[in-house]
């Protein structure tokens, strides 16, 4: 039987780096197939190509036997490819139907298209009101939309880049069901991920993707999650040790804080309280969007609130300003690398002024020491093995992972008394990865109090002491890490979100 | 088919590079426009790039460089200060114009007593004067949220009004036969922006267009307030991160460039100008937005810059005097100067690669 889409010696190379090397591999019809890999393998670049973003250099595709070579989406989707993308692409301001028809060649009529989308919501268990605006609807629902404006072209091979990375364990459960219908009906799935535990309890085949080149292919059934791990790094992994610590006086306190979103789609905070003991790591998990930048920014200085919200060492600080705060030991590490962490155009050296500042000594009368600067710079480089030719290079050429490790750096380095990271390890390789979570711990074990916000529950399980999860803004109570089962973190980040619209 | 494709730092040589390059490109066609006036494009650049220098009478427009030049730098160098931290003061015409009132009305108020003390005096109320003029929209945006380029660039308007009130009532020369106009400044010795050497057209406003640059030089690259100027400007949430309060700079930047060009204001009404009249600004305080961003918003850049614009002014001048080419010609040659240098800026961030047109 011939394949449903056969990839033969794809190769696609941008300036300085080769993103696909003759990649081969089948997808027959109705398979589950994993695409894994690092960042930076080239997953994005071939999925790009079998949905007609990019133009392979060379290499060929065959289509149900027949050459495939999509100029453009709209060909591909003529030929039954769709994908659902990791970054949505819907107007906020607009309802489900309107966005849904903006991404159609020839919309129907609102009323049929409203019927239509009720009907394909009902038949895959994704339940989503047609009328509801966009803005109000959590990622998991947005994602829904995504995934029913691709089934509404009727697909034969759906593209799911990360899908997972949005949802609460419930969610994926109920996605996971979404896709094993489908796939029962015939329609083939190209699934990406780096989530090794979803790939084996949804995949029938998998290829893996080192830098660029196919290195092997496997059943993820019937692989264990460790060797495919390290099929995908090349090397044996190193789980990060986490030393028995003792726990000092509560550090960080948050009684009750409550702030408003600086964004108009954002989501306000709503009475959180936590405390955080010296040499205590709390992992905060939940869905992106449920209050974490806002968490982040409350805890920087960014979002002002009322001074007895947040203390530290029992000192209020919640009316002071960012450099106040780090002048007194609350250094933080926003999610955002370029833009928000780090000023993209400007040298690591004036990177590591812009935080370093006060707590480095390297500033006398308002005047800079760029000397001590671009030393402080360096120790982050040496410390961290930041890859840059120097401090004088800017940060926008590091790569996400280098870059990664030189703000948690400029922070650890600062020696915190309570330090408050934001996606830690965001869109960064296992190797570096693994670097990050090491430096935690070793700084926790040192009496720091961290706060460590990630959507990886994996990585709040390995590093974390206890675990809240934020829901809409709200925190629940924090509970130990050892023993909570992933059916418990779900429901604390608040288990499926908008289940009640199926039964409107 | 032509590719852009972003550098992973920005060029260094051609961000030293694209200046020259610009005016050579404007030299170029520049000289083909002139052509097309039936103009002798070699004689036509000649006069306005190398008369003023090195011509017969280069004696008579060197000193005229200066005095052009003076206002330009001084007001560009404060405007790039806001521009760098995207604070956008257009109005810099207006505070140029409220400089030159209250500075003058300053040493007006003394006439005709004479004392040392008194142009200093003048030179901080001509300060005074453009900040306090700036502060409007600073104040507004801070407090209102307000678009500064608007409320900055309408207030130019009413200190035109402004302007025109001072030289028909308040500031009316007495003795002047019911003409509009002050009294001369530069026959009020104790009042009078007298050249520092002279001959050289070096008055203080040009000691103080130097001691901008410098100033602002240092604090770019030195100072904290200049490194929070350029990080807000680069990238606004980091900044905030960092703990830059973005009232303080919108009040100091505003405040600045408000100050300066008070100043040049001051500098002009009672030098190069003598008199508040009516028709007392010449538009500055609009082409200095042009010599800010020619100078790529660096202080030595500025200087450079408001130099080649006031090169071009009198040259141009000269070029209509004795070639007979018309305004609009020498007007389209300095809009070229710009365009071309903002069209290569993209070489400093960008590469341009031919690619193969591809086949599929």
């Amino acid at each position: 039987m011939t394949p449903l889409l056969s990839i033969r010696g794809l190769t696609k190379a941008y300036p300085g780096v080769v993103a696909n090397d003759t990649v081969s591999f089948d997808i027959g019809t109705g398979e589950v197939h994993a695409l894994l890999g690092e960042n930076g393998a080239g997953k994005s670049t071939l999925v790009k190509m079998i949905y007609g973003l990019v133009k392979p250099d060379s290499g060929e595709m065959l289509l149900r036997g027949a050459p495939y070579a999509p100029a453009e989406p709209r060909a591909a989707r003529a030929d039954g490819i769709a994908m659902v993308f990791q970054h949505f692409s819907l107007f906020d301001a607009l309802n489900v139907a309107e966005n849904i028809a903006l991404g159609m060649e020839d919309p129907p009529p609102m009323r049929d298209l409203t019927r239509r989308i009720r009907e394909v919501s009902e038949t895959y268990g994704l339940p989503l009101d047609p009328s509801r605006t966009v803005g109000d609807l959590s990622a998991g629902e947005r994602q829904r939309v995504e995934i029913i404006r691709c089934l509404l072209q009727d697909p034969k091979l759906l593209i799911m880049d990360e899908p997972t990375s949005v949802l609460t364990p419930q969610e994926v459960e109920i996605l996971f069901q979404t896709l094993r219908k489908l796939s029962s009906e015939g329609t083939a799935i190209l699934y990406i991920s780096h989530k090794l535990e979803e790939i084996r309890a949804l995949c029938d085949n998998a290829t893996i993707l080192r830098l660029g080149k196919n290195v092997g292919s496997c059943i993820p059934r019937d692989t264990t999650a460790r060797d495919m791990a390290e099929m995908m790094v090349g090397t044996a992994l190193q789980t990060p040790e986490r030393s028995g610590r003792a726990l000092g006086e509560v550090a960080l306190d948050i009684k009750g804080l409550s702030a408003a979103s600086p964004s108009a789609f954002g989501t306000s905070l709503k009475d959180v309280s936590l405390s955080v003991r010296k040499g205590e790591i709390v992992g905060i998990g939940g869905v992106a969007g449920n209050g974490q930048d806002e968490l982040l920014a409350a805890l920087s200085g960014e979002i002002l609130s009322a001074p007895g919200a947040v203390s530290l060492h029992g000192r209020p600080v919640g009316g002071l300003g960012p450099s106040q705060r780090r002048k007194l030991g609350l250094l933080t590490g926003p999610e955002e690398r370029l833009g928000h962490a780090a000023a993209p155009d400007m040298s690591l050296t004036e990177n590591a002024m812009l935080t370093g500042a006060l707590r480095e000594g390297l500033v006398s009368n308002g005047f800079l020491k760029w000397g001590a600067a671009r030393d402080f710079a360096q120790r982050i480089i040496q410390a961290f093995d930041v890859r840059t030719p120097g401090p004088e290079n800017a940060a926008r050429s590091l790569s996400g992972g280098n870059l990664q490790k030189f703000v948690i750096g400029r922070e650890v380095l600062q020696r915190p008394e309570v330090l408050v990271v934001n996606q830690p390890t965001w869109g960064v390789d296992a190797a570096a990865a693994a670097a990050i979570r090491q430096a935690l711990l070793d700084l926790a074990a040192g009496g720091t109090a961290l706060v460590v916000i990630s959507q990886d529950l994996d990585e709040l399980m390995e590093i974390a002491d206890n675990f809240a999860a934020l829901n809409e803004g709200r925190l629940t109570a924090p509970r130990p890490t050892a023993g909570l089962t992933i059916d418990e973190i779900g429901l604390m980040m608040g288990g499926a979100h908008g289940m009640e619209v199926a039964h409107v | 088919m032509i590719k852009l494709e972003k550098r992973p730092q920005p060029s260094d040589l051609w961000s030293m590079a694209t200046p020259i390059v610009a005016v050579l490109a404007t030299m170029v066609f520049g000289g083909l426009l002139f052509a097309f006036l039936g103009k002798n494009p070699a004689e036509a650049i000649r006069t306005i790039f190398w008369d003023p220098l090195f011509g017969e009478f280069a004696f008579y427009y060197r000193p005229q460089l200066l005095v052009k030049g003076a206002p330009l730098v001084l007001i560009a160098i404060g405007l790039s200060l806001g521009f760098r931290a995207g604070i956008w003061n257009i109005g810099a015409e207006g505070q140029y114009i409220m400089g030159a009132i209250v500075g003058a009305a300053v040493g007006l108020a003394f006439y005709p007593a004479e004392s040392v003390l008194i142009f200093p005096l003048m030179i901080l109320g001509g300060a005074f004067g453009g900040w306090l003029w700036a502060m409007i929209p600073a104040i507004l945006k801070v407090r209102f949220g307000t678009n500064e380029i608007l409320v900055s660039l309408m207030l130019v308007y009413v200190a035109e009004q402004f302007l025109a009130a001072a030289s028909l009532s308040f500031l009316k020369n007495p003795e002047g036969f019911g003409f509009p106009g002050s009294r001369n400044l530069q026959q009020y010795p104790s009042a009078h922006n007298a050249e520092v050497i002279a001959g050289t057209g070096m008055h203080w406003g040009v000691v103080f267009a130097f001691i901008a640059v410098i100033f602002a030089y240092v604090l770019l690259n030195r100072h904290m307030l200049g490194f929070q100027i350029r990080l807000t400007g680069e990238a606004p949430r980091a900044a905030r991160f960092a703990g830059v309060k973005p009232a303080r700079l919108i009040l100091f930047c505003l405040g600045a460039s408000g100050a300066l060009a008070g100043l040049a204001g001051l500098f002009e009404v009672s030098g190069p100008a003598g008199q508040i009249t009516i028709d007392f600004n010449v538009g500055y305080g609009f082409t200095a937005i042009i010599v800010a961003f020619l100078g790529r918003l660096h202080p030595v850049g500025i200087l450079l810059a408001g130099g080649l614009m006031a090169l071009t002014y009198i040259g141009g001048d000269i070029a209509q005097s004795n070639l007979g080419l018309p305004a609009a010609a020498i007007q389209v040659f300095q809009g070229m100067l710009l365009f071309f240098l903002l069209a290569l800026d993209l070489l400093t961030n960008y590469r341009i690669r031919l690619a193969k047109r591809e086949t599929a």
